[in-house]
This record gives C-alpha cells, structure tokens and sequence, in this order.
C-alpha cells in the first residue's frame, strides 16, 4: 500500500518522498512511541526469548545436537543470511544420523508469528491449535525469538 | 521515485522536520500511529487532502508492513 502512496505523492507534486516500507508492525515491535487506543500496549515482538538454539544449513546435526540440550527447547531453528528462519530441527531429527546436515534433516518453512500481535492475539492462537510456542518473525522473516504458552 | 527507507533513516529524517503520514485507513490510524503522524488514507491522496502538506520537504509515507 505505501508504495502506491509513496508513487501517488509524487505525481502530486511532492519533491522527496520516501516509503518506510517495514511499516508501523516494525516501529510498534521497537517499541518505539505511537498514540491511538492502542498506545502503550506490549507487542510479542517486545516480550520474545531470545534463548532457542539455531543454527546454519550446513551443520552436522550432531554438533547441533548439544546447543539444543542446552536450551529449554527441545529444537533447534535452522537459520541462514541475517538470522532469516528456513526450517526446524525436531527431537527426532536430532536424535538421528548426527553426520546429516541441517538442510536435510529441518522441516522447511515453520509456522512463525508475526512480531506486532498482543500477547492475548497470540494466546488465542495457540489454544486454538493446541500448541505450547511460537515463533516470532519480523515481516520479513528474521528470527525475533520464541514465545512460549506459559509467559503469556 | 521513492525511497525505500528503514527505522534508522526514518528517526532521521523526523529529527530534521519530516512530515509523516499513515495511509492506512482512519479506524486502524486511531488504534495506533507513530507519534507526529498525520493520516491520509490512501483512497483519499489528492491534491485537495495532500494541501496541507509542504511540497518542497521530506514526507514519508508508511502502512502496517511490507507484504
């Protein structure tokens, strides 16, 4: 929407336009000042644990295997450019083959949430599916961390 | 064209005076805009709704995200 508004500002006139393309979603989850109703409200962007083990494509899975045990999580995330989620290490593949590569083993394409969704958005969503985490994307898919059922 | 701007450059350009303006529609700008933003919905952008606006100064232009 912002860049048709930004191309539209331009065609009226306007000498210097810029689109901050990532949007309130990205300045609310900063925790940056906003005012409206919703003013003040705690975002899971703000709340997420940043303690879930990751790691790269091309790493053993047995080398994975000890950051994970050392989490309070049972897997790890599998991450690549600037922290961007491709998949999931889950118990199962973490207990396999610990000479198979991250790549191979991962779920690709884990559900995530968004980063800007109250904490009471996220507790709905999670009891709708039965499920005890979350994890928190920004837009454009950069790991922001975990949220788990109980914190909320 | 525009310029594809993130936070950093924002806060910058809204410490030099910027105009801000939300184009999202006004119920979602009441629940919450950054602070100092004006709102446009984008449906509205004319040249009669944009008279309030300097021409010749910076204006950023945001929504709720990218995709």
């Amino acid at each position: 929407m912002s860049p048709r508004a930004a191309c539209r500002l331009e065609t009226l006139g306007f000498e210097e336009v810029y689109d901050y393309v990532e949007g309130k979603a990205d300045w609310v989850a900063r925790g940056l000042p906003t005012e409206g109703d919703r003013e003040g409200e705690r975002r899971i962007g703000q709340l997420a644990r940043r303690d879930v083990a990751t790691c790269a494509l091309d790493e053993r899975v047995g080398d994975v295997r000890s950051r994970v045990e050392a989490s309070p999580y049972g897997f790890a995330l599998v991450v690549a450019g600037d922290d961007i989620v491709l998949g999931r290490l889950r118990r199962a593949a973490l207990e396999g083959d610990p000479d198979v590569r991250a790549e191979a083993a991962m779920e690709p394409g884990p559900s995530t949430v968004r980063f800007d969704l109250s904490p009471a958005e996220l507790a709905e969503r999670l009891d709708r599916r039965d499920l005890r985490t979350a994890v928190v994307t920004t837009p454009d898919g950069t790991l922001a961390g975990l949220m788990r059922r109980e914190d909320l | 064209m525009p310029s594809r701007i993130e936070v950093q450059r924002l806060r910058e350009l809204l410490a030099q005076g910027a105009q801000l303006v939300e184009v999202l529609p006004v119920e979602e700008f009441r629940g919450e805009h950054l602070t100092a933003a004006q709102n446009i919905p984008l449906k509205e952008l004319s040249a009669e709704t944009t008279g309030g606006l300097r021409r010749s100064s910076p204006v950023v232009v945001y929504c709720h995200d990218a995709l």
